[in-house]
């Protein structure tokens, strides 16, 4: 449009119908804008299925793989933390929907607060994972070359390993479990990852929605934005059982 | 899907349904934790996974607003999820069928 000359837009001006001040010329209406940003923006969640997709199949044929170092593996994370932090994001998913219905419902304050809870919630789950990961980073859990199988070779050494009874694995075996922290640490890395730049989108939105940017009519960011936060909560739906859950019992 | 979609009124998804939602998917977390616990060999992963699927399409449905959105959302959703089903057993045939058990 800059480069338009003067009176073609003065032109266009006079004969386009009424509208919100929000909507683009290119759409014929409202209701067509909304579409086409929802089908935008679900069709980047599908890249971001597909993504972690990935990861989750590489998880899925490793654990068939080398079964007994990622049941010992598993082992190592705490229940509690991990259950912790699922309540915290889903709690938060629940915030992120309160305040696209305050948005629809042009209740400025009420979403501000929702999305500074859902900014809260979001750094308690960070603050959780951060206790976790320094956690294996003190048991030389990482992988890399300070990764070490001391815990899975000889499970009596290791309180957790023996609290659960695992049996010794073979040397060649216990190495597979630096397999198991690799994908553990990418998958729940790259989930971070996405809170990281999620939340980075809530600081700036809580400065727009003071602003009253969002509760004028135009709810299309703050609704995309909470279909991005609920799809992050999905992954970690998936994630929880998968890394914490399945091998207690093996 | 002759005519264009109908959606100028823009469907507003009430707080008690969210507040349901939510307090669906606590439970089902705790079920799912408490499942962990109990000892059912090889259907401890499949409840697991069950648990979360139901969990997943709760927030699918509700937080994400599929359930209120225009068929072209619905379909996109869904192919979507038909594709990440379709190259998982792709990989998975390769696997299985290769040197499943030789490794």
């Amino acid at each position: 449009m800059s480069d338009s000359p003067v009176i073609t837009q003065g032109a266009l001006e006079a004969a386009h119908h009424e509208h919100p001040p929000y909507q683009r010329h290119h759409f014929e209406t409202i209701g067509q804008q909304n579409d086409a940003t929802n089908f935008a923006m679900w069709l980047f969640l599908l890249t971001e299925i597909m993504f972690f997709g990935g990861l989750f199949t590489a998880y899925l044929i490793y654990r068939n793989w080398y079964y007994p170092a990622f049941v010992a593996a598993s082992h190592q994370l705490n229940i509690v933390w991990g259950s912790a932090n699922t309540a915290v994001l889903i709690s938060s998913s629940f915030t992120m929907a309160m305040g696209v219905w305050c948005a629809e419902t042009r209740r400025k304050s009420g979403l501000v607060l929702a999305l500074v809870l859902t900014f809260l919630l979001g750094l308690v789950f960070l603050g959780i994972k951060t206790i976790e990961y320094s956690e294996k980073i003190e048991k030389h859990h990482v992988p890399g070359f300070h990764y070490s199988i001391q815990s899975f070779v000889n499970p009596a050494s290791d309180p957790v390993a023996a609290a659960y009874g695992d049996k010794p694995l073979a040397l060649d075996m216990a190495g597979k479990t630096e397999l198991y922290f690799f994908l553990y640490f990418a998958m729940t890395g790259m989930h971070a990852l996405h809170m990281i730049i999620g939340i980075a989108i809530l600081g700036y939105m809580i400065f727009r929605a003071r602003a009253g940017a969002y509760t004028s009519g135009h709810v299309t960011f703050v609704e995309n934005f909470g279909l991005y936060w609920h799809f992050v909560d999905i992954v970690w739906i998936f994630l929880f059982p998968l890394l914490y859950l399945i091998s207690r019992h093996q | 899907m002759s005519e264009p979609t109908k959606h100028d009124e823009h469907h507003i998804v009430s707080p008690k349904v969210y507040l349901v939602i939510f307090l669906a998917l606590l439970v089902l977390t705790t079920l799912t934790v408490a499942a962990s616990f109990a000892e059912l060999g090889i259907f401890n992963p499949i409840v697991a996974l069950a648990i979360a699927v139901v969990k997943a399409v709760l927030v699918v449905l509700f937080f994400m607003h599929v359930k209120y959105s225009t068929r072209l959302t619905k379909l996109t959703v869904g192919a979507g999820v038909f594709t990440f089903l379709v190259l998982i057993s792709l990989t998975l045939s390769d696997y299985v069928s290769r040197a499943w058990g030789r490794w």
